[in-house]
């Protein structure tokens, strides 16, 4: 198939950016959409044109590198998977696909369609963890854990970081993100123990980042690639009110 | 021969390694944070030794190519992990793993590596448990194990089918709040360019930020590459497109010797190769042959009607049809450990019984299983690979059979280090798959998570001291000394040359040419003259692509067509190596098949004779042909036998 | 309230919540009271239980209470929005289309519109009722000012009432969404009740909208 494609141009963090026109020729439906782009980029290199810088690695839907806002929607139309998991035969011969980058100002654009996504290391560092130290620990099954909690922490623990939930979010909010892992946790007796520091570390970094407000909008629920629940954002709302309410310290 | 010593400590089999750690000289907290250590990598066994190091009080560098350490490829393992804790209580212990891990090597790895590595595997799940790692649990809440290949136990925890994910974001974790902490400074998008070396020793690199191609310099007492493995050499692998081997080729290039380069497994579950533009190869889990049949049509002129879509396959009579590794196999079946499994596939396809559209792919049934257990427990079973399947290749894998094929996964081979994880450069060690591992010849199924864990959170901490007690006296490396400007200029040169030579091919071009040239000479099945013409042609190639190889972009900027570059550059050299060791070594073993040596019946023939010994190769200089050493492997706790899966 | 404004952004949903909640006590007992004046034509009822808000020492208290519930409302309303708008300073080219709830993209513009009727709806009703002049009228009970009487007059304003109309109904996408979205915010999320919430919410802004809706267009129309 032949596709028009409009993508976002912009040379450095420094600079304006602006979309530009492409045209692919003989595209197999059973080609990926990266790949669509890497015989974009072979053809523009052959041209000695900048081919279009993007991210992505596994190619496989579970790093979380790949992003891309494809047509008004993070990792494209279909639903479930990653922008690497999608395969041409979702889109028509002749159309035209409008590509561009995460947007959010937590989210800067580094070159064309790629951004910095170090903020939400920063929100791990801030609280994304168990504080235990490397040896010294005691049996794995001295503490049995519920099969539905562990099943439940595994569903919040799916989430590969890409930020499609913020770039989905009318208000670029990351609580989708911050709140799978803090479901996660909590979920685990392990967990329990720093629960209330965390949840209220995590939120304020999230915050101080500049993400925008949870309105219970659930696009990002719907544009999840790992269909994290936003039950998740409920659970992170309750964990960060009863810390706030009976927390022996603000954070 | 000096140069090789495994430094193996004396005693007992279950005995060495609490030896060792009773008797290795330690570092004191308040020299700890006097000493810098690098880590390079930020998978299972990068992250896991960096957070270690910095819990433990030293000054922790730790550099990745992705935008976070999160990303690292050891994120899309899938099975799961092993461990000898014998919770199902059917017959496991730490010798068990042991010997099936040295067994499933096929008798090509070092006794006492391996065996502390089975011995450390509970210590693991305890430490990935505290974590909060979601392990499946059953209905009691304890810990869930699953049977996988090459074992009569079931000893593999998972967390779905994502057990890579949830270890890495473990470790991600647990570096992450190093990083909070301030103990370990983290460099992301960084590729390492060189390895410094200073009187002898291993005390800095050479990186380049991939945003604004900066060259830096960083130095440290002691460097660890965990850096990952070279599967990427064939181009088409189930690796990430930026998993590459030029950390470990640049140490090789600085001294460091390359143990076993040509132990390359190749997984027999593989979405198959559906066009010229395909980038990666997707990976299915092998659980999958736990309920499904593989065959291929008995008749060539069926296979050339399928082929051509005339037939289906479903309307092929039973009869008619060739279940090959249960008709050689009969007692494991579609279960033989993958080396195996990906050679008979291999096998039927080159004699022309190949399905798909290309011919090079066999059937995975599950019609039979559907039948038997119905359609529902199937998919409880494995719904969410034939999800996978059927969104690649836009077939319902339900009603028809699934098509495979074997893709290179895994490479056994890294660089040589000794018990220590020390590699020939004091000070540099090699850790998870980057190193030539406990692998041996064959890796089995959840034992490169093991392994990398091991390597990160219990090995490197402890082994790491025993050479950093010595360092105690050394103050902060300056990053001017003279052998810091050279690697700095020598990068840079690099760097000019490639972008200057403005030829007409592009980089992926040479990349794919070099993968065919591996896939066919230096894959499944290898033979002398193969693998000499393989030497030929990738020779050739190198002079081609130093000639007439484009670059576009500057040096300043990001510039994904000069990182590739850069790493196709070393793959070509590493290609040569491989097909080097692959000749040298007169034998078929594990992963290694060579033509030439084969039992009547088509069955890898071992040497142990002459062949019980890991290759070390020696570089030594441009197109200079490199020196092999032999580090005898000595048996003295089990009987090397012959693998039978008859 | 310099420290308000620095609250965290799940502290500011969850004051933003209760308050939301608390304001529809408000509108149920609004819209019971204006519903009497359909049900009796000396409007009787309706001047009782108005004269009854207006005067019980109680309810002149909670007054003031519900005043700041919508200051608060109104303001943190506000400050979200404007935090959220300066979270994407690149907007996108195509804009997403995958809100689960539709109307929750609207809150502000129908919040607005809300707070601009409320202005309006305060002048033309309660400042007339507080401090202008209303004709008193007797009934056996006793004697009350006869704002039933200001009411269906102002109802028969056509331009009146179909603002009216137009601001109710956005006032209900406005309850549509933010009925649901409260308790979500307030962390209550359950695989059972919470689609019992929502059909809930859904069912009282459909009522509290027609309720208010009908009174004016049966006057009007009568």
């Amino acid at each position: 198939m032949d596709l028009t494609l409009k993508i976002w141009r912009q040379a450095s963090s420094k600079v304006k950016g602006q979309f530009v026109n492409y045209q692919v020729q003989n595209i197999s439906a059973e080609a990926s959409f990266l790949e669509m782009l890497d015989i974009l980029n072979e053809s523009l290199v052959a041209k000695g044109e900048e081919p279009v810088a993007f991210d992505h690695d596994c190619r496989e839907g579970i790093c979380g590198a790949c992003s891309l806002y494809i047509n008004g929607r993070p990792h494209g139309p279909d639903r479930g998977i990653t922008t690497c998991q999608m395969h041409m035969r979702n889109f028509k011969h002749g159309e035209t696909i409008i590509i561009e980058p995460w947007r959010a100002k937590p989210f800067p654009v580094i070159k064309d369609l790629m951004v910095d996504r170090s903020s939400f290391d920063e929100i791990i560092q801030a609280g994304g963890f168990v504080s235990v130290r490397t040896g010294g620990i005691p049996d794995a099954n001295s503490i049995p854990i519920p099969r539905r909690n562990a099943e439940l922490a595994m569903d919040a623990a799916a989430c590969i970081g890409c930020g499609a939930c913020v770039a989905a979010c009318k208000n670029a909010s990351a609580m989708l993100f911050v709140s799978a892992k803090v479901s996660q946790f909590a979920l685990l007796p392990q967990g329990r123990i720093e629960a209330q520091e965390r949840v209220q570390r995590m939120v304020a970094k999230m915050d101080e980042l500049g993400f925008g407000n949870c309105t219970n909008t659930y696009a990002c629920e719907a544009e999840c690639p790992k269909e994290i629940s936003v039950s998740n954002i409920a659970r992170m709302n309750r964990e960060f009110l009863s810390a706030k309410l009976i927390s022996h310290k603000e954070f | 021969m000096t140069k090789l010593n495994p430094k193996i400590p004396n005693g007992q089999l279950d005995q060495k390694w609490t030896n060792y750690k009773a008797h290795q000289n330690l570092v004191n907290p308040s020299n700890k944070r006097r000493l810098d250590i690098i880590v390079v990598g930020t998978g299972l066994a990068g992250a896991a030794a960096a957070a270690s190091f910095g819990e433990l009080g030293f000054n922790v560098k730790v550099f990745g190519i992705h935008d976070s350490p999160r990303r690292a490829h050891s994120i899309a393992a899938q099975g799961g992990i092993n461990a000898a804790k014998n919770y199902p209580n059917d017959g496991d212990s730490v010798f068990r793993l042991f010997y099936d891990t040295i067994k499933g090597g096929d008798y090509r790895a070092r006794e006492a590596n391996v065996f502390r590595l089975a011995e450390v595997s509970n210590s693991i799940i305890d430490q990935c448990v505290a974590q909060g790692v979601p392990f499946a649990r059953d209905y009691g809440g304890l810990l869930d194990n699953r049977s996988f290949g090459g074992a009569q136990v079931s000893r593999t925890f998972y967390a779905r089918g994502q057990t890579g994910q949830q270890l890495l974001l473990g470790a991600y974790s647990a570096l992450s709040k190093e990083i909070g902490k301030k103990t370990v400074k983290m460099y992301t998008r960084r590729d390492l360019m060189d390895v410094v070396i200073v009187d002898g020793l291993a005390r800095g690199i050479i990186v380049r930020n991939l945003i604004t191609g900066e060259i830096e310099r960083h130095s440290a007492h002691a460097v660890v590459l965990a850096t990952g493995g070279y599967g990427n050499v064939f181009f088409l692998s189930t690796n990430a497109m930026s998993s590459n081997g030029s950390a470990i080729w640049k140490a090789y290039k600085k001294g460091a010797f390359f143990g076993n380069p040509c132990f390359t497994q190749i997984h027999p579950t593989c979405i198959p190769v559906h066009g010229e533009y395909q980038s990666k190869l997707t990976l299915m889990s092998e659980s999958l042959r736990n309920d499904g049949r593989i065959w291929v049509p008995k008749k060539l002129e069926d296979a050339e009607k399928i082929r051509k879509g005339t037939l289906k396959a479903g309307n092929l009579k039973e009869e008619d049809r060739d279940y090959y590794l249960e008709r050689r196999y009969p007692a494991f079946g579609n279960l033989v450990p993958r080396d195996v499994a990906s050679r008979a596939a291999k096998e039927r396809c080159d004699a022309g019984f190949g399905v798909g559209t290309t011919g090079l792919a066999v059937y995975l049934d599950f019609a039979d299983s559907i039948k038997r257990l119905g359609k529902n427990v199937i998919e409880s079973r494995y719904g969410n690979l034939f999800q996978m399947y059927e969104k690649i290749v836009d077939e319902n894998p339900y009603e028809n059979p699934m098509m495979i094929y074997p893709a290179v996964h895994y490479t056994m081979g890294g660089i040589w280090v000794d018990y220590e994880l020390q590699t020939t450069i004091p000070g540099l060690f090699a850790a998870g798959e980057a190193n030539f591992s406990d692998h041996g010849a064959n890796r089995l199924g959840a034992s490169a998570l093991m392994q990398g864990l091991s390597d990160g959170y219990f090995v490197l901490p402890y082994t790491i001291q025993n050479y950093l007690a010595n360092q105690i006296q050394i103050p902060t490396i300056k990053t001017d000394l003279p052998e810091f400007v050279q690697a700095e200029k020598e990068t840079k040169d690099l760097i000019q040359k490639l972008l200057t030579i403005n030829g007409k091919n592009t980089v992926d071009s040479y990349h794919r040419k070099l993968g065919l040239i591996m896939w066919d000479n230096v894959g499944m099945g290898r033979n002398k003259e193969g693998l000499t013409n393989a030497i030929k042609l990738i020779q050739e190639l190198k002079v081609d692509f130093w000639k007439n190889v484009k670059v576009t972009g500057t040096n300043d900027q990001v510039n994904p067509e000069l990182e590739k570059a850069l790493r196709v550059a070393d793959f070509i050299e590493l290609g040569e190596l491989m097909a080097r060791d692959a000749l040298s070594r007169q034998e078929s073993c594990g992963g290694h098949f060579r033509e030439e040596y084969q039992t009547p019946e088509g069955e890898a023939l071992r040497d142990d004779k002459d062949f019980t010994f890991v290759s070390a190769w020696e570089y030594k200089g441009d197109n200079v042909e490199p020196e092999m050493h032999k580090e005898p492997l000595v048996f003295e706790f089990i009987e090397v036998k012959q693998r039978n899966y008859k | 309230m310099g420290k308000s404004l620095t609250y965290s952004s799940i502290t500011k949903k969850i004051i933003m919540s209760l308050a939301g909640l608390f304001l529809i006590s408000f509108l149920l007992v609004h819209l019971g009271i204006n519903l009497l004046i359909l049900f009796d034509n000396t409007y009787e009822s309706f001047n009782t239980a108005a004269h009854f808000m207006a005067t019980n020492p109680l309810i002149q208290t909670f007054q003031w209470v519900l005043f700041i519930g919508f200051i608060i409302h109104i303001i943190y309303g506000i400050i979200v929005q404007l935090q959220n708008w300066s979270a994407r300073p690149v907007r996108y080219m195509k804009k997403g289309y995958s809100e689960l709830s539709f109307f929750s993209k609207f809150m502000i513009h129908t919040g607005v519109v809300v707070f601009i009727f409320l202005i309006i709806h305060f002048a033309n009703f309660f400042i007339v009722a507080k401090f202008g002049h209303v004709d008193e009228v007797t009934y056996k009970s006793g004697t009350y000012e006869n704002l039933g009487a200001v009411v269906v007059e102002t109802f028969k304003i056509g331009w009146y009432v179909a603002f009216y109309v137009v601001a109710l109904l956005l006032l209900g996408f406005h309850l549509e969404h933010g009925i649901q979205s409260a308790f979500q915010s307030l962390g209550i999320n359950h695989w059972r009740y919470t689609p019992v919430i929502k059909r809930i919410g859904t069912l009282l802004s459909i009522l509290i909208t027609l309720g208010f809706i009908a009174i004016p267009l049966v006057i009007y129309f009568s």
